[in-house]
């Protein structure tokens, strides 16, 4: 079984975004990328997968420009055993995406896609269920536990009202929640084998993808600050002050 | 045609407060013409819940033993099969919500609005990105229905004085079969709900242990209030999955909340800058919490914490 993982190339997680003064988008210039984390744990556990010999080969793919072969190649490092880069100069949302790796599933014939629950630039979380939808095959969203046996897996799925357990038949789309398990370091032995991996570049007009209609981004604003706070000096204060405000 | 029809939330008893928020919500299209969709078994007590909801015009009901437990995957093409009679295609941003709409969009072939937090016109909308640092405004072009989930932290529930029709309507899809629904764990808990609660007590890292969680539910209880945690309390196994609040977790906007021992990541505060009051515990004064707290407190959780409850 191959296992086909996606890597969305984010600001990285520890960065505080900013939006430009003039509204037209947030500063992403000199800023550090990564790997989306959910990304990063859904390679996890495709990799721990196929380390328990229950999956033979793990392929990485990303849609973006030639700076995401960097993201690739650090999911190569991390194990994976080939890399697909789908060319294309223009972002991407989240139908768009869906029906391009529904050009790769239907070539590579993969038995899991795993992808991560949401990318952490944009917050759509719709990728993985619109691939499952196409694909018409089960999507297990939201795992923070995946058993296989038996060509179906049972999957954990972190849901408001607790933990909620689906099986599904494979193939199957799957989408990583943060539990999931916490994802390998990279070691610098992996760094230089991962040089040595394929990656396939195709261009995403070659792959006969229908782009859908984008939504339209008409400004960016940073969020509505909260006023500045007071400092009580102890419980009694606290609570007077709440009583005033009519909340006790 | 300009038509609205929102997918209704339910355990089988009661609707979802999700629900109430997202025909707030959408309240701010403009549209008089507004249907909620119920997908269940014995759907009478909630239909009844959902036809009460002001600007509600009709209530739709589609009941099948498949839709016991609501799998995206038997009700998004139900979603689909219905989207032609409609202009707009909304549910609320709920892991119910996020499963199963984004499914519905391929299969119409549109992509979704997530989150929406403020209705510009019937296509322009608010919405948050990275983790709520910005908040980008996007129009939805014209070709296909706005498909969208409503993020409820920003809506107030819509009032109860309707009294919409209800009708039953048989399921248009076939059961897939692919996907089964085994069992859900956790949850149940005798206080309010999380997302909805007017006040919420949430503890963090710094309670150190599940048992130490104790004082965060005595206080909850004194007051009423629903508990919440921080990722990193809920990773270090302290408290179920289920009361993460922030970014990946819920959203939240009650009238009070209280962070107690959190620090206050972003992807925390996130969840809780709809919040009508924030009260911050922690013994670090240099926490970013106290920056967005309405009232900070400095000093050891384990004494405060008890002297609050003790105060009340």
């Amino acid at each position: 079984m191959k296992i086909l993982v996606t890597i969305k190339r984010v600001v990285d997680y520890n960065v505080r975004v900013r939006v430009k003064p003039d509204g037209s988008g947030v500063e992403t210039d000199g800023v550090k990328m990564s790997i989306n984390p959910f990304d990063e744990i859904a390679l996890e556990e495709a990799l721990r997968i196929k380390e328990r010999g229950e999956a033979e080969e793990v392929i990485v793919v990303s849609i973006g420009g030639n700076e995401v072969q960097q993201q690739l190649r650090t999911g190569l490092a991390m194990g994976a055993d080939r890399a697909i880069q789908v060319e294309t100069d223009q972002p991407v949302q989240p139908l768009t995406a869906a029906r391009t790796l529904l050009k790769l599933v239907e070539k590579e014939q993969p038995g899991i896609v795993f992808l991560g629950k949401q990318a952490i630039d944009d917050d759509c979380n719709q990728t993985g269920q619109m691939l499952a939808a196409l694909w018409d095959r089960p999507q297990a969203a939201f795992a923070s536990k995946v058993e296989l046996a038996d060509g179906k897996a049972t999957v954990t799925r972190e849901v408001d009202a607790g933990l909620e357990v689906n099986e599904v038949d494979l193939p199957a789309v799957m989408t990583s929640d943060l539990r999931l398990n916490e994802p390998r370091f990279v070691k610098l032995p992996d760094i230089m084998k991962a040089k040595r991996k394929p990656l396939d570049v195709l261009a995403l007009a070659d792959l006969g993808v229908e782009p859908a209609a984008d939504l339209v981004a008409r400004a960016y604003e940073p969020p509505p600050k909260r006023g500045g706070g007071k400092m009580v000096g102890n419980v009694a204060e606290l609570v007077a002050e709440l009583k005033n405000k009519g909340l006790l | 045609m300009a038509r609205v029809l929102i997918i209704g939330e339910h355990d089988g008893q009661t609707l979802n407060p999700a629900t109430a928020k997202t025909v707030q919500g959408a309240g701010g299209l403009g549209i008089a013409d507004l249907d909620v969709v119920l997908f269940g078994t014995e759907l009478d007590a909630v239909a009844a819940q959902a036809a009460a909801l002001d600007g509600v015009k009709r209530v739709l009901t589609v009941s099948h033993d498949d839709f016991v437990h609501p799998l995206a995957a038997r009700i998004a093409p139900e979603v689909a099969a219905m989207a032609g009679d409609y202009s707009h295609i909304l549910t609320g941003s709920s892991t119910f919500g996020k499963d199963l709409l984004p499914r519905a969009a391929a299969l119409i072939g549109v992509n979704q609005v997530s989150d929406i937090m403020e209705v510009i016109d019937a296509r322009t909308f608010k919405r948050p990105i990275y983790a709520g640092n910005a908040i980008v405004t996007v129009e939805v072009p014209e070709g296909g229905p706005v498909v969208g989930t409503i993020r409820t932290a920003s809506f107030a529930a819509a009032g109860e004085g309707g009294s919409a029709e209800i009708s039953a309507l048989d399921p248009q899809a076939d059961n897939p079969g692919h996907t089964r629904f085994v069992r859900v764990e956790g949850g149940g808990g005798d206080g309010p709900d999380l997302a909805s609660a007017d006040v919420v007590v949430s503890g963090g890292r710094a309670l150190g242990s599940s048992d130490n969680f104790a004082i965060i539910y005595s206080l909850a209880q004194k007051m009423g209030a629903a508990v919440g945690a921080s990722r990193a309390a809920v990773d270090a196994g302290y408290v179920p999955n289920e009361l993460q609040v922030g970014q990946t977790g819920k959203i939240i906007a009650p009238d009070l909340y209280f962070a107690i021992g959190i620090s206050g990541a972003i992807q925390h505060l996130t969840g809780i800058k709809d919040a009508g009051t924030i009260v911050a515990i922690n013994k670090d004064a240099e926490a970013p919490i106290f920056e967005i707290a309405d009232f900070g407190l400095v000093g050891d959780l384990f004494t405060l914490v008890p002297e609050l409850e003790q105060a009340l």
